[in-house]
């Protein structure tokens, strides 16, 4: 029997609130082999510890003092104090730029190989992950006895509530050296519709929108789809940066990715060709986007995600 | 920071293939195939930003240096050379043919053990990202490795004295960084655009030096790095099947009804 240690960092869990989708997809993960125990760089309420309990979690590491509040290097002190603890040959985070740079230094710390951006784990720990922007798939394994791997969001089917009963315990944190001081930290606003890494639906616009996101804001909406944009976009400040696809931002891979005003540059690509299908709105109809679109359209974005918008809501009504 | 006290400033960056022509792995080795190589465009916003600091303080003229280390193949210079165009000071090419195959642990070995041999500096700087092998990993475990504050994913830096202050941005916040030297720190493409080398950098380049290092002069062995140093090892690899082109249709004033027809087919309502 195998033990996986899943790191689970999000706020709600602190307040104590039920593990969301993402955590459960690491949980699921780690249940399938065997025995798991789940990390929480805070202190929990008693209602989150039952709740990782009735999710699968056989038991909860918690430091026994609050950490510092430094950037990544006391939380990976923490994550390789509590692998050892718990005897586990596989740890799991999720696959955010602090989730992967935490894995990087407590990877060291364990002497363990770590791999990133994984989207299904075999059971002999074979890591299936994309690489070369989506180009090719590739199969990956730690060499060391224990592996660390960071696992992207909608790999798997998230874990189901059971009746399971998890035990808290407190282990002392070692020493993380050097770090960098938090100074300030300034939450940004939710914008109410799904994130984009869970959505089925993404609706992104480029250069084309001309600095205004409403068209493709009342598509997405129509969709239930989540907004993103190019990074053309992005540096105009027409959206903020978090939106942005692409090589230097977010990698999607939903059923439907819609590109308005997007044309389609090898760092946009990056991001979003591994969508299930892809539909693109251009007014030039050599833009290099038509190349990878299942359905292409040329003409003005401008007058059809209203229609479209106006078209799928009249369908349904 | 005082003008007593020059900055030693060590930029890290990697050479890549070009991301523009088509990229393969080699079916056997499951490596990338080294064609067509350039400095990785992310790192050179690690340059610009190691200059601007400088800059800031007096410059060059001030005896503040910006050194550039690279690990890689022969070709590698190529990347060392553009830097010192736009205005590092120095090249340093870790070149050994035992390095080939290294994953993030063993690269970040071997550029801590470079970073110890050359010593001194107050500020590594690296890109936010390798374009090939893009985990992000490298600077994190170099951090690590060499027991220094990480300041990582950051948009701004600043000096204050013998502090680094930063920002950095995530999907939810926004995080105010401060840290006393020496520190690491990885600067993302939200940093200024990098700048191009001009018609004096090129010459000026002409005159600076760029220095090798082999793993015997590092203390380490063939062994603690490439594929027998690492700690992972990729076991298969596919090509994805290339994308094609689907229908394209010119709007003829009703392509808004086509695409609602288009998803309703592909059961996407
Ligand atoms: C280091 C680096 C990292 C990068 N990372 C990313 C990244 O992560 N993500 C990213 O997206 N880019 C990234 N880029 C930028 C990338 O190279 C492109 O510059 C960018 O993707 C272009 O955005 P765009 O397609 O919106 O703009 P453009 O290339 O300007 O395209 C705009 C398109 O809109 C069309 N258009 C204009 N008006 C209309 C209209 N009314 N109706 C319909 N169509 C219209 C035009 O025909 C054109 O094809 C990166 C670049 C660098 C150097
Ligand atoms: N071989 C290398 N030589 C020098 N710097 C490197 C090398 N590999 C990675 N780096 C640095 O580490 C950063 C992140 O790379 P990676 O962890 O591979 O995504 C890069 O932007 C570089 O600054």
């Amino acid at each position: 029997m195998s033990t996986t240690l899943v790191y689970l960092d999000s706020p709600s869990l602190a307040q104590g609130s039920e593990p969301g989708k993402a955590d459960r997809e690491l949980l699921a993960i780690a249940a399938s082999r065997g025995d798991v125990v789940v990390a929480v760089p805070a202190e929990l309420p008693e209602a989150a510890t039952a709740a990782l309990g009735a999710y699968g979690a056989t038991a909860v590491v918690v430091p026994d003092a609050p950490l510092e509040d430094q950037l990544v290097a006391p939380h990976a002190a923490f994550v390789a104090a509590a692998a050892q603890d718990a005897g586990a040959d596989l740890v799991l985070l999720s696959n955010t730029g602090e989730g992967r740079e935490i894995a990087a230094r407590a990877g060291i710390r364990l002497s363990a190989g770590v791999v990133t951006d994984v989207v299904a784990v075999g059971p002999d720990k074979t890591f299936t992950k994309s690489v070369l922007a989506g180009a090719y798939t590739a199969e990956s394994r730690a060499t060391t006895g224990i592996a660390v791997a960071t696992v992207k969001p909608n790999s798997v089917e998230p874990a189901e509530r059971g009746s399971g009963t998890a035990g808290l315990r407190a282990i002392s944190v070692p020493q993380a050296g050097p770090a960098a001081r938090i100074e300030s930290t300034e939450e940004k606003p939710l914008s109410g519709r799904p994130s984009l890494d869970d959505a089925r639906i993404v609706v992104a616009g480029g250069r084309g929108v001309e600095g205004d996101f409403a068209a493709v804001e009342q598509l997405a909406d129509v969709l239930g789809a989540a907004v993103a944009a190019s990074r053309a976009a992005t540096d105009a400040g027409w959206i903020e940066h978090s939106y942005q696809v692409g090589q230097t931002g977010k990698t999607v891979s939903p059923q439907l990715y819609i590109a308005a005003g997007i044309s389609g540059a090898v760092q946009h690509k990056a991001g979003m060709q591994t969508a299930q299908t892809i539909v693109a709105i251009n007014s030039d109809p050599d833009a290099p986007i038509f190349e990878i679109a299942d359905f292409g359209i040329v003409g003005d974005l401008g007058e059809i995600l209203p229609q479209a918008a106006a078209e799928i809501q009249r369908r349904r009504a | 920071m005082s003008d007593a006290t020059p900055l030693n400033v060590l930029v890290l960056v990697k050479y890549v293939p070009d991301a523009q022509f088509d990229r393969r792995l080699d079916p056997g080795t499951h490596r990338v195939e080294r064609t067509d190589s350039i400095l990785s465009e992310l790192d050179e916003y690690a340059v610009e930003a190691a200059l601007q600091l400088v800059e800031a303080h007096g410059g060059v003229k001030a005896g503040h240096r910006v050194t550039v280390l690279t690990m890689g193949p022969d070709g590698a210079g190529s990347a060392i050379k553009k830097t010192l165009q736009m205005g590092a000071t120095e090249g340093v090419h870790l070149c050994d043919d035992a390095l080939a195959g290294s994953d993030a642990a063993a690269t970040s070995l071997a550029l801590a053990a470079a970073v110890r041999h050359l010593g001194g500096f107050d500020l590594i700087l690296t890109g936010m990202a390798s374009t090939d092998a893009e985990t992000s990993l490298v600077p994190s475990q170099l951090a690590e490795r060499l027991g220094l504050p990480q300041l990582t994913l950051v948009s701004e830096i600043a000096l204050e004295g013998r502090e680094v202050t930063a920002r950095r941005d995530g999907d939810t916040r926004t995080q105010r960084l401060r840290a006393p030297l020496p520190a690491l720190v990885s600067v993302t493409d939200q940093f200024d655009e990098p700048r191009y080398p001009n018609f004096k950098g090129i010459i000026g380049a002409k005159k600076k030096k760029t220095h090798t290092l082999t793993l015997a002069e590092l203390g380490l062995s063939a062994e603690e790095v490439g594929a027998t140093g690492s700690w992972t090892e990729v076991v298969s690899s596919a090509a994805r099947p290339a994308r094609t082109a689907g229908t394209v249709i010119t709007d003829q004033g009703d392509a808004g009804a086509r695409l609602a027809d288009f998803l309703a087919d592909q059961k996407l309502l």
